[in-house]
């Protein structure tokens, strides 16, 4: 799928349809006044996107996963880290968590494992743009945007913040 | 000196002892700075803790006894997950080289990844760096006179939160610069940081000699000193040096170099006060200006310990062996 | 046993010669030089074709590491040392275990010398009891058994009468003292030299004047006692101003400097270097500089190696937590003939400096190559390319500054008293 690119316009349509379907997932499940949290960078591109669509008048909060990653000891530290920013107590309520890419879901595990070290939520649910093959974890999306099949060695980045594009790259 | 990068930076140029401020790239430093500015909201959340160096052995080998400095690397070192051994050895027993030795092969055998040392010997930190197992990174605690390297970053820590700009500051180091190892690390810091006006204050008998080849201007009035300065570093008066004949009585010290709220008046208006601690209130520096909104020297505790979480994240971070600079997006 | 070494370019500078020919050796005394008297049949013939042949060096300071330090050195391997870098006659100081107060230590380590054959040992006692600077010490019996000066080494003379009464002491028992000029309270510790660098490591300074005042304290009694002193170890230019100054309105002093002062400064201090932590402490170019030049003017009238072997423990230790003390008899000629290498001495000075001036110095009828004196001799090959590493080292000691250095010029034979105690070819 090298090549394969989603400008704007087609990114803006599939938010459309993922708050739609967001909104009713967290009506159904009676998840109320939830918090969305982004992870950096692209995650939060599209978390800000999601929280107008939504219309919530709550904060957005900002993950960093960089200190929970599961490769320091093979990479080390990263050069630059913008902190993590939750700007409410998450204790007992309704996270939607927020991503560009689901891959082998390391990024998701860290990230829940940062949220828990901020407190005990009541519940987290998963909306990602792309949710793309190569699963090393059991974990998937409740709400996902556009599901693809890479080959290995392909990559899909989102870029951004504006205008908004995501694109299948090979890895250089 | 080029010596110094050559044993505190792996092959990749990154961090792997942190032993002095002295011969480190100004990017380096400013890294040091960001990661601490990342790790500063750990202490206020509701686990204090990030995993990063889960499952790391962190030794202190306190050879020169140490509260404060020991108690806020031990704090850091949990933050970041790691289990720490505490071990405070009297000078005494270790006196001989060959002791140190064996105490650093004896703790290599059992497996550690990092030891924070403080020693009273200039250059300790380096023997160790230089005998110790090649997988194990050192960081200086403190060692005689020569580098206090992480609390010199914890106060250019401290004057970013102030002053954002370092290159168009003047800062006064003020005291007993002959013994401070903090003043010849903040000093290196500074000048590397684009400080241009540093300024050391000091009766003659306690300030080094060739000390100007650093690039600092000396002074023996403090009012002369500090004219106009934006941040006034005080150095620690210990009691000895009226023993050592470098100063007749504390009386006469404080009334030449310490520091009141009337001889602040010829510093900027927005000046800040400074203090590695602990501060001996009424010798080097008034009760009034210790506690004044001027003062941020409780603010530098607390900077500590982002900057040694910071310092040891780093150091450990550079044993991982990969030059593969990590991207977010990978391995999502 | 007949010597004949032939072919070699005799230096010999007490008798002013420096042009090639032969010098006959016969049971253990010189016979001629420059010719070869009529009739000799030598047993053993050297061609010394493009090497030197010289007066053995007489080494006004080298340690032995014993008695006291035997983990360290011994006579046995130091004195091999000194055989395959062309010394003959060693004077070691005082400061031993037990300290040289008394003639059983002398005569400990005359036996040891002699058991060993390989090198001449004059050991200088000490100027006070145990060394501590208070009582005087026996120095009259000191020098019946053999001792040609006496020492305080490196420790203080608790105060200035004391140090006026050892001066009067000596002088009438007409034994030497050699002065190691350090104030103690001065150098307080310290370890380096003060400057910038001492102020850039942390390392506990010793200021100029710790040498400076002691030589001016040392040169107004020594005008007061008239006792005959020789200094050791200048490392200031300053000091050697004053030696001149001193020289000039004739009080009878000599003085030396060690090969390392010649050679290195503080610079080779940075980075902790423990090899380079000596005493007295290395100092500014200025100083090195003003060393040469009191050297080329005749104000220092020798240069000793101060040789001085740890072992590793000694050295492998925070700087100011390690001993003092460089390895350097192997590397004393070669860095001598450097010197001649960068034209700043001729190969006649050289010997001058190790070998004609420390005999007098010391007033011995060594150093020259005399017909009837002593067959003390050396045949160097003054081109001869060599890395010191501490594999080839003889020395016990490899704490050495100039580890690795390519050196060039080596001792291949050493006679001392007419027997070949060394030879460093493969015949």
């Amino acid at each position: 799928m090298t090549g394969m690119k989603l400008d704007n316009k087609e990114i803006d349509q599939l938010l459309k349809e993922m708050a739609d379907r967001l909104q009713a997932f967290l009506l159904k499940a009676g998840r109320h006044d939830p918090l969305i949290i982004g992870i950096h960078t692209g995650g939060l591109w599209i978390a800000k996107r999601l929280q107008q669509l939504l219309g919530t008048k709550l904060p957005l909060g900002e993950l960093n996963i960089a200190f929970y990653r599961d490769d320091f000891s093979r990479i080390g530290m990263h050069p630059r880290v913008t902190p993590s920013k939750l700007p409410f107590n998450i204790e007992d309520r309704h996270i939607v968590l927020v991503d560009d890419v689901l891959h082998t879901g390391r990024t998701i595990r860290a990230a829940m494992n940062e949220i828990f070290d901020y407190g005990r939520p009541a519940s987290i649910c998963l909306a990602v743009l792309v949710e793309r093959s190569g699963h090393e974890l059991p974990i998937r999306a409740d709400i996902t945007g556009k599901t693809i099949t890479l080959k290995p060695g392909e990559h899909a980045k989102l870029l951004g913040p504006e205008p908004l594009a995501l694109e299948i790259k090979k890895a250089e | 000196m080029t010596v110094y990068n050559t044993i505190q930076l792996d092959e990749n140029g990154r961090l792997k002892h942190f032993l002095t401020t002295e011969g480190l790239g100004r990017e380096l430093l400013v890294e040091i700075l960001d990661h601490a500015e990342s790790f500063a909201g750990v202490g206020s959340r509701a686990v204090k803790k990030v995993p990063l160096l889960r499952g790391k052995t962190i030794v202190n080998l306190f050879f020169e006894p140490s509260t404060r400095t020991s108690t806020t690397f031990d704090l850091a070192a949990k933050r970041l997950s790691a289990d720490v051994l505490n071990l405070n050895l009297a000078a005494s027993s270790t006196s001989k080289g060959e002791s140190l030795l064996d105490t650093l092969h004896t703790l290599e055998a059992m497996h550690c990844d990092m030891f924070i040392v403080r020693h009273s010997s200039s250059g300790a930190a380096h023997f160790i760096a230089r005998n110790v197992a090649p997988h194990i990174s050192v960081i200086n605690g403190g060692d005689g006179q020569h580098a206090h390297p992480t609390q010199a970053m914890l106060d250019m820590y401290t004057i970013r939160k102030h002053k954002q700009r370092f290159d168009t500051l003047r800062v006064a180091i003020v005291g007993d610069v002959l013994h401070s190892r903090v003043a010849r690390s903040d000093i290196h810091a500074l000048k590397t940081l684009g400080v241009n006006d540093v300024r050391v204050i000091g009766p003659k008998t306690l300030i080094p000699a060739g000390i100007e080849s650093l690039g600092v201007e000396v002074y023996d009035n403090l009012q002369n000193g500090i004219t106009g300065v934006d941040v006034i570093i005080m150095l620690r008066l210990q009691k000895e040096r009226m023993i050592s004949a470098s100063i007749p009585s504390e009386h006469e010290y404080f009334g030449r170099y310490g520091l009141t709220e009337e001889k602040l008046e010829v510093a900027k208006s927005d000046a800040i006060v400074m203090h590695p601690g602990p501060i001996n209130r009424g010798i080097e520096i008034d009760s009034k200006v210790a506690d004044s909104d001027r003062s941020v020297i409780l603010q530098q505790v607390s900077h500590g310990i982002a900057i040694r979480m910071a310092v040891m994240a780093m150091a450990m971070g550079s044993l991982s062996g990969n030059t593969v600079k990590p991207d977010e997006d990978t391995d999502k | 046993m007949k010597i004949q070494i032939n072919n070699g370019r005799v230096i010999d500078p007490a008798n002013i010669i420096d042009e090639a020919g032969p010098v006959c050796i016969e049971d253990g005394v010189i016979v001629s030089v420059m010719r070869i008297p009529k009739g000799f049949k030598p047993d053993q013939v050297i061609d010394a074709r493009g090497r030197w042949v010289c007066p053995g060096i007489i080494d006004l300071s080298a340690r032995f590491g014993e008695p006291g330090d035997e983990s360290k050195a011994t006579i046995a391997s130091e004195a091999a040392a000194a055989a395959s870098a062309g010394v003959t006659t060693v004077c070691c100081p005082p400061d031993t275990s037990p300290v040289i107060d008394t003639p059983a230590v002398v005569e400990l380590i005359h036996q040891r010398a002699t058991k060993s054959n390989k090198v001449r040992i004059y050991p200088i006692g000490a100027l006070t009891q145990g060394l501590k600077g208070e009582r005087l010490s026996e120095m009259y019996a000191l020098r019946q058994a053999g001792c040609i000066g006496v020492s305080n080494a490196n420790h203080p003379v608790i105060n200035n009468e004391i140090l006026r009464r050892t001066f009067e002491y000596a002088a009438s028992t007409d034994l030497i003292v050699f002065i190691h000029p350090e104030d103690h309270h001065l150098r307080n510790h310290g370890v380096v030299n003060e400057g910038a660098i001492s102020t850039r490591l942390g390392l506990p300074p010793i200021p100029e004047t710790a040498e400076t005042v002691a030589i001016s304290t040392a040169l107004l009694l020594i005008e007061q006692t008239g006792v005959k002193a020789h200094f050791c170890r200048l490392s200031t230019a300053k000091g050697v101003e004053m030696i001149a100054r001193a020289k000039r309105v004739g009080l009878p002093v000599s003085a030396d400097a060690g090969i390392c002062h010649l050679y290195l400064t503080e610079q080779d201090v940075d980075g902790y270097n423990a090899n380079c932590h000596i005493i007295p402490p290395l100092r500014r170019m200025e100083d090195r500089e003003g060393l040469l030049q009191g050297l080329l003017a005749g104000t220092i009238d020798a240069v000793c190696s101060d040789h001085q072997p740890h072992n590793d423990d000694a050295k492998t230790a925070p700087f100011s937590l390690t001993r003092p003390g460089a390895s350097t008899l192997e590397a004393l000629l070669p860095l001598m003939l450097d010197l001649v290498d960068k034209d700043l001495l001729t190969p006649m000075q050289v010997f001058e400096k190790l070998a004609v001036n420390p005999a007098k110095i010391l007033g011995l009828e060594s150093g020259s190559l005399t017909a009837g004196s002593i067959a003390d001799v050396i045949v160097v090959d003054p081109e001869l390319s060599w890395t010191l590493t501490t594999s080839q080292m003889l020395s016990a000691g490899k704490n050495t500054p100039f580890i690795n250095w390519e050196l060039s010029g080596k001792v291949t034979h050493t006679f001392l008293n007419g027997q070949l105690v060394y030879n460093g070819t493969s015949s």
